[in-house]
């Protein structure tokens, strides 16, 4: 078995990438894969917090890369889904602590065993996000539909094809379909006309993630949320699958539920 | 399977294809065949095929100077690496061989009046700074946040929205081309103007200096030219 390496990126912080790789992870551990999520953020971890797995951490990334512990020891079970594990950040050190190729070398532990390891990378450009990639064999670029975060999700793209690990992937978080209908909101199809790549997400602005994020349960467990279906309809596209996707602006309800293939970006 | 170093003659030159391995090992490979046929191959033009490797442009000066130790001249390094590819283009090497059976082949320039210009076959996106000291054509988009500063004219067949510098060394006469003519900012010499929000369609526009303020113009296929 050789796993998949999927790092999850924005250059900007705040746009949602721990909740994104949490649901991710949980959407794809759901549907029977067994699944690895490591929390890349050192010394600013929140990765365990979002899954509900604070109080259960003794080991952490660092103490497996300085020897200090088994792989085996540092990884967390999920509390509900059997095929989902983390393994945190340490949260007493700092980007430094860890090297890019320490993360080869840990990535390629984790591939014989596990279908998908998830790497959770800081906000940033500098070391953090170095390390992020360093092993990433798909790349998943987070952005929200604001300025700001485009800029930054363009410069992001910028820096993985220039270390090769291209061509990455997009996901738009926290689309507003009020203010889409209304004109206000970036579009989707600016956003994707920009950027030029492939788009693998969409995903609606929604309270209840707040919610299930501060209670330590995920979106995707919840089967009525709107986006916790998008992050399973990403699990899904990761895996290969075509999934239409859901369509947020223009008339109807609160958003209505037809489909259309948005045409992807890029070549 | 690994294949070996191969040298093969084409029009322009010689084609040396790259065996497997690191780029250190290619290098020195390279280096004992060329040494060993020194005698008979001495002050060809070569091209290289480095396949993947990716080679920085710390690499390739090296290497060129290597080359031009055993007296042969590099004039086109060939690459799936993109990164390669743009170390090559800094050191004005071609990248790409005329195919054989092309149409027709163009020996010298009968344009002893044209200038050069750095050909960027690309999208630039946010934070990248091209900088080159002559014109530059860009095919592809100029994103925001990324900037290009050239001492003479930028031309650009796709949208301009980062922040372009023609006339960097205060040329009064470069002009700036796009097909959709909306920068972050546009400096032309000493003048620098910002777009002003754009009605209606975007169209070919050209930007020059006249009278020290930066102006816009649709691209009139009819006008005089300047």
């Amino acid at each position: 078995m050789t796993g998949k390496v999927i790092t999850i990126t924005s250059g900007k912080g705040g746009v949602g990438k721990t909740t994104a790789t949490a649901n991710l992870g949980a959407a794809l551990a759901d549907l029977g894969h067994k699944v690895v999520c490591i929390d890349a953020d050192i010394g600013l971890r929140n990765l365990d917090v979002v899954l509900g797995l604070e109080n259960r951490i003794v080991y952490d990334l660092v103490d497996i890369v300085e020897g200090r512990c088994r792989l085996r020891q540092a990884m967390i079970r999920d509390k509900r889904l059997p095929e989902l594990f983390l393994i945190p950040a340490a949260q007493t050190r700092d980007k430094s602590a860890i090297s890019p190729s320490d993360m080869v070398t840990l990535a390629d532990d984790l591939r014989t065993e596990f279908d998908f390891i998830l790497l959770d990378s800081p906000a940033g450009i500098e070391r953090g996000f170095r390390n992020a990639i360093a092993p990433a064999d798909i790349v998943l670029v987070l952005t929200n539909p604001e300025v700001s975060a485009v800029r930054d999700a363009d410069r992001i793209i910028g820096l993985i094809e220039a270390e090769e690990k291209g061509p990455a992937r997009l996901i738009i978080n926290r689309i507003k379909p009020e203010m889409v209908r209304r004109g206000d909101m970036l579009g989707v199809d600016d956003i994707l006309e920009l950027l030029a790549v492939q788009l693998i997400g969409l995903v609606p602005d929604d309270e209840n993630v707040l919610l299930s994020t501060n209670r330590g349960l995920p979106i995707v467990l919840d089967g009525k949320s709107k986006a916790g279906q998008a992050f399973r309809n990403i699990a899904r596209r990761v895996m290969g699958e075509e999934v239409p996707f859901i369509h947020f602006d223009e008339t109807g309800g609160f958003f209505s539920r037809i489909t259309r293939l948005i045409r992807p970006g890029g070549n | 399977m690994s294949s070996k170093l191969q040298i093969k003659g084409i029009r322009d030159g010689l084609l040396i294809t790259l065996g497997d391995g690191a780029w250190e090992e290619q290098r020195q490979d390279l280096m004992t065949q060329l040494r060993s046929q020194a005698e008979f191959l001495r002050g060809a033009r070569l091209a290289i095929d480095a396949g993947g490797a990716i080679l920085k442009a710390a690499d390739l000066g090296q290497l060129t100077k290597e080359l031009a130790e055993l007296g042969f001249t590099l004039y086109a390094l060939i690459s799936e690496s993109p990164t390669t590819e743009r170390s090559a283009l800094a050191f004005g090497l071609a990248t790409r061989l005329p195919k054989p059976g092309a149409a027709r082949t163009v020996a010298g320039s009968t344009e002893p009046d044209g200038e050069p210009a750095l050909l960027v076959n690309r999208t630039l996106r946010s934070g990248y700074n091209l900088q080159y000291q002559g014109h530059v054509v860009v095919i592809g988009d100029v994103n925001p946040g990324a900037q290009v500063i050239a001492r003479g004219d930028v031309i650009v067949w796709g949208k301009l929205r980062g922040m372009v510098h023609a006339g960097a060394e205060g040329d009064d006469g470069a002009v700036v081309c796009a097909l959709d003519l909306s920068p972050t900012q546009l400096r032309i010499a000493g003048a620098i103007a910002v777009t002003p929000k754009r009605r209606g369609k975007p169209q070919p526009e050209m930007a020059r200096l006249v009278q020290g303020q930066v102006v816009a113009e649709a691209w009139d296929p009819k006008r005089e030219r300047l």
